[in-house]
């Protein structure tokens, strides 16, 4: 890797570490570095400096905190998909994490840099969306709690302020029976989602009560698709859902690029969503 | 028992795993400088000013040059394959001065202290362009008022092969099969990127490169650069994989050269991925138009073919030759008594395409092997029944085909058949069928893919009837050390494919020595003085064979050694196990002791010199053959589109086979390679010219965890042409699995109304067929 000359910072307190930032418009945070390096590498990013948060304390594990499931932002995607308190708190988190990259990324990768990288083709954003997650942020002026639903404002783009560091995620637990699936549509095992599709269904007595579906590479952000968690409240089993699943692909506006266009994309949202709520409701 | 036909694991692979060896990138000189390409984000354009002052002034900034700095000592990189006698061969500078003809190409560089300051500089250069049209579609590109690559105009060369009354057998024909193929550009994604690093000590010079081709490479290099040929030495260390795309003289190389030259310092340049998807050579980008007549039985009459070879912007090594590799194999295993092959080769403002494994063979063997199976659908008769009817029997041999080559050997019965019954072939149909039957939204195809293919580059004199610039010999040398170990000298040059391990075996046996006493030693024309390289499946054809014919020298020498130490006539003495015996009797001596005696030399006969050595050069009189048959299932998800390799059974025939591992080796790797063609890979230009896929996540290539467990199997029918009875083995896989694969995705999608998916089969292609 040849990037472009930066400065280098490891501050030994999450507070230089918000002030570092806060400092310089153009430092950008260092966790795990597999979203950020690949552009260091292809100089589509000259940062100035790189606040290196690698080796906090405080950042990483993964917490039962009751009524939620804490997930600190250098916990590795590895880390969480392994993890017996995601796995039993937030399976959904578990299942999509397990598809990100390959090994090598998933030991490196952490959680909360995939999610303030904001990538809308990342495979957690969508998931953290559908969950109804909470991001919680560190600045000099103390923690902020953001609603995932006011996270994401654009491609590659937050609402962390300069000098916010995300901290780490609350991942609701939902009470009730409910079933969890990723449906993630890619050419090789490695390659990015052109379409994903997180899904949580509440089922009982044969239909569904109520589902949450996340998207990703559908936007500019990931997306949630409302409109067919609604057409889905209260559908019986069967070909009834796949009609509500039609909805999936309403008010979204999926990208062009070498691996779709943006009506094989809706389709796939579409047929993918389908899947992903029956498979949800163990009907396969 | 014997080491040739052993399963031994390669003894090169601890240390190219590990790393503990010289790659190019890890290697230091004193003084190292570093050196850095500004490459043109213009696909076409005239270059009015170059201004490299301000990168000169920066921090660690040897110096920085423009392609006008070069101007009277880089000469034009060199085509060795003018295939015809209307060739245009256009000056190809490997600093582009005036002209860039496509996006990569090279207009300045900076040589630094570290490569970070070198990549840091090119900022600062300034180059001033004033774009030309681009010229990006074949088609286009030979039409009246198109744009032009380059004065001459777009055309660089048509060139024919006929046989027989193609018009007559097309003429009234009961079947008539006419399908057009797209070979999309592929981008040959060897693991270790290129490296070159070139010192001198002011009169000699020594370039290290990451290449296939070191003696090629310091000829072709001492006429561009005007360096002496004695006074160059190139060394291809350890190199990690070409797949034909270091079977090349490139701009980098002599620009180092040159750089070194200028500098006075060493220096190094190693390429990044992104910049060597854009300037390591493409291959494959050809447009096929394909017409096959045939009996209402399904016997071929005759074959045509059309072909536009995309050369991108200029002529490099052997560019124009691939397509003209392809002319003799569009025929197949098939018989047929007319054939009309017509290639033009055309200008793109494009990187330039060249050899990529397999190099014109996978694309006429994908044209025939797809349009065999679309004569099957058309006369509704089994793709494997139609094969049958055509193809050479095994009695047949050795067969002239309609393209004018004679296969020496094969049996394509036998490997069919083998391939069928490991395959479960009526088990598959027979699920397809009830796939079919209840509308299953996942259907099951079945491929085929009988294939042959000209290997074992050789005959110099048929190679020179092509008008290839080179021969087609191998070189190989055996010495005997005092201890009784053994040094071989190969002149063709390894990049991955054990040459180390498959020539032990053969010196091995000959010489009756330890496996673990044999070193093999390459790539370094100093030491390796003549050979002709690696590329073309050729190393163990020619090369390993070249080995044998030493050692058999060796013997001869050691032979006369042995009858004076023994007291006997040459002709009574026998040689068995590495001890010639006086015959029948138990008095003998080994071929350690013999070394050993020859190195004191106390005691030789008269005339004999103190040398237990030998030199062979071998050139044989024909290319080889290897055939088999592949059998593919494949799963299309109808609803998305979605493609999955259910099933590959692999059944080649190469021969006699030295190491198995390592053919096992190079079927996997070969098949893995041929798959990506067919479902991933493709380099894509935009409108401007621009390449998109310049990154991995782009370029997507399958890797283990994308690919089924492959079952292969062999049939071993020797070839003629060489005493080992090899064929080789390294493009075989590659050349088989693609149409194998397409096939099987046609074959599932048929009764849909489908007839063609262009390569790579995107699920959305797919998808977009169905709708």
């Amino acid at each position: 890797m040849i990037p472009a000359q930066f400065d280098y910072l490891r501050p030994a307190t999450l507070e230089e570490a918000c002030q570092a930032l806060a400092a310089d418009d153009e430092a950008k945070v260092l966790a795990g570095g597999q979203s950020l390096l690949p552009l260091l590498r292809l100089r589509l990013a000259y940062p100035t400096t790189l606040v290196d948060i690698g080796r906090l304390p405080g950042l990483t594990g993964v917490h039962d905190r009751g009524d939620h499931v804490f997930i600190g932002a250098l916990a590795t995607h590895d880390e969480v998909l392994r993890s017996p308190v995601v796995r039993a708190g937030c399976p959904l988190v578990a299942l999509a994490a397990a598809t990100v990259a390959d090994p090598a990324v998933r030991h490196r990768g952490t959680f909360g840099g995939s999610l303030a990288h904001a990538d809308p083709a990342g495979d957690l954003p969508a998931v953290v969306l559908a969950l109804d997650g909470v991001l919680v942020a560190r600045s000099a002026e103390g923690e902020r709690e953001i609603a995932a639903a006011d996270f994401f404002a654009d491609y590659l783009e937050t609402t962390l302020e300069a000098g916010e560091i995300l901290v780490g995620v609350k991942i609701p637990k939902l009470a009730g029976e409910w079933g969890f699936h990723y449906e993630k549509f890619r050419r090789t095992v490695q390659a990015w989602a052109i379409v994903g599709v997180a899904v949580a269904v509440r089922r009982s007595n044969g239909s569904i009560q109520e589902a949450r579906i996340g998207l990703s590479n559908m936007g500019t952000t990931p997306l949630r698709a409302r409109a067919a968690e609604s057409a889905l409240q209260g559908v019986e089993l069967g070909e009834a859902v796949r009609q509500a699943c039609e909805e999936a692909s309403a008010d979204t506006a999926p990208p062009a690029d070498l691996h779709a266009q943006p009506d094989y994309r809706r389709h796939l949202a579409r047929v993918l969503t389908h899947r992903a709520v029956r498979t949800a409701a163990g009907t396969p | 028992m014997t080491e040739v036909g052993t399963a031994r694991r390669r003894k090169e692979d601890a240390r190219l795993l590990t790393g503990r060896t010289q790659w190019t990138d890890n290697m230091q000189l004193p003084g190292m400088a570093y050196v850095a390409f500004l490459r043109s984000p213009m696909a076409h354009a005239r270059i009015t000013r170059v201004d490299v002052s301000a990168a000169r002034g920066l921090p660690g900034v040897i110096a920085a040059y423009a392609g006008a700095d070069f101007a009277e000592e880089q000469g034009s990189l060199p085509c060795a394959w003018p295939v015809s006698e209307d060739i245009v061969i256009p000056d190809h500078p490997p600093m582009a001065v005036s002209e860039v003809r496509y996006v990569g190409e090279a207009v300045a560089c900076v040589v630094a202290t570290d490569r970070y300051k070198a990549a840091d500089a090119l900022d600062a250069i300034e180059v001033d362009y004033e774009p030309l049209p681009p010229v990006l579609d074949m088609n286009d590109a030979l039409t009246e008022g198109s744009p032009k690559v380059h004065e001459a105009g777009n055309q660089a060369f048509t060139w024919r092969l006929t046989q027989g009354d193609v018009d007559a057998a097309l003429r009234d024909a009961p079947v008539l099969i006419d399908r057009t193929y797209i070979q999309q550009r592929l981008i040959p994604t060897a693991m270790e990127p290129r490296a070159v690093m070139a010192t001198s000590d002011g009169e000699s010079f020594t370039l290290w490169s990451a290449t296939q081709i070191p003696h090629v490479l310091r000829l072709m290099l001492a006429l561009t650069t005007g360096i002496p040929e004695h006074k160059l030495r190139v060394i291809a260390p350890d190199v990690g994989g070409g797949f034909g795309s270091k079977l090349q003289v490139t701009a980098e190389e002599v620009l180092c050269l040159l750089l070194t030259r200028k500098t006075g310092r060493p220096v190094k340049w190693t390429e990044s991925r992104s910049e060597g998807n854009l300037t390591v050579h493409h291959g494959r980008d050809q447009i096929q138009h394909v017409t096959l007549a045939a009996e209402a039985d399904g016997r071929i009459r005759g074959l045509r073919v059309e072909l536009l070879a995309d050369m991108g912007a200029y002529l490099m090594l052997v560019t124009p030759g691939v397509p003209i590799l392809g002319a003799f194999m569009f025929n197949g295993i098939y018989k047929m008594d007319a054939y009309d092959f017509n290639c033009t080769g055309v200008f793109t403002t494009k990187m330039p395409t060249d050899a990529y494994r397999g190099a014109g063979r996978p694309e006429a063997t994908y044209a025939i092997e797809r349009v065999m199976d679309e004569l099957a659908a058309e006369l509704n008769l089994d793709p494997i029944e139609v094969r049958r009817r055509n193809w050479i029997r095994h009695e047949e041999f050795p067969y002239t085909t309609v393209a004018g080559l004679t296969y020496d050997s094969g049996n394509y019965e036998a490997a069919t058949d083998k391939a069928l019954s490991l395959f479960g072939y009526d088990k598959l149909r027979a699920e397809q069928g009830d796939r079919r039957d209840r509308g299953d939204p996942v259907q099951l195809g079945i491929g085929v893919s009988t294939y042959t293919e000209m290997c074992g580059l050789a005959p110099s004199r048929v190679l020179g009837s092509l008008s290839y610039g080179a021969g087609g010999w191998e070189h190989g040398s055996v010495r005997m050390l005092p201890t009784g170990k053994v040094e071989v000298v190969t002149g063709s040059s390894p990049h991955g494919q054990g040459h180390e391990t498959a020539w032990s075996q053969i010196v091995a046996d000959a010489l009756g020595v330890p496996f673990d006493d044999v070193s093999v030693i390459h790539g370094d024309t100093a030491i390796s003085h003549k050979g002709m390289d690696t590329y073309g499946s050729r190393s163990l054809v020619v090369g390993g064979v070249a080995v044998l014919a030493a050692c058999e020298k060796v013997k001869e020498k050691a032979r006369k050694i042995a009858a004076h130490v023994l007291e006997c006539a040459p002709d009574d003495v026998e040689f068995s196990e590495g001890t010639f015996r006086v015959r029948g009797t138990d008095s003998g001596k080994t071929i350690q002791e013999l070394s050993l005696a020859t190195f004191a030399a106390h005691d030789l006969p008269d005339g004999v010199e103190a040398r237990l050595d030998a030199d062979a050069t071998v050139d044989p009189d024909n290319f080889s053959f290897p055939h088999g048959t592949h059998l593919c299932a494949v799963e299309v998800d109808t609803e998305t589109g979605m493609t999955k390799i259910r099933s590959y059974v692999a059944v080649d025939d190469v021969g006699k086979v030295v190491n198995p591992l390592i053919v096992e080796g190079q079927v996997h790797g070969g098949i893995a390679q041929g798959v990506g063609q067919a479902l991933y890979e493709e380099a894509v230009y935009d409108a401007e010219g621009n390449l998109l896929t310049s990154t991995m996540a782009d370029y997507l290539v399958p890797s283990a965890a994308d690919l089924p467990a492959f079952v292969t199997d062999r049939t071993e029918t020797p070839a003629t042409s060489n005493p080992l009875g090899v064929k080789g083995v390294g493009e075989a896989g590659t050349i088989a699995s693609t149409p194998a694969v397409v096939n099987a995705i046609v074959d599932a999608l048929r009764p849909r109304g489908v007839h063609d998916v262009q390569m790579p089969c995107t699920p959305e292609r797919i998808w977009r067929a169905l709708s």
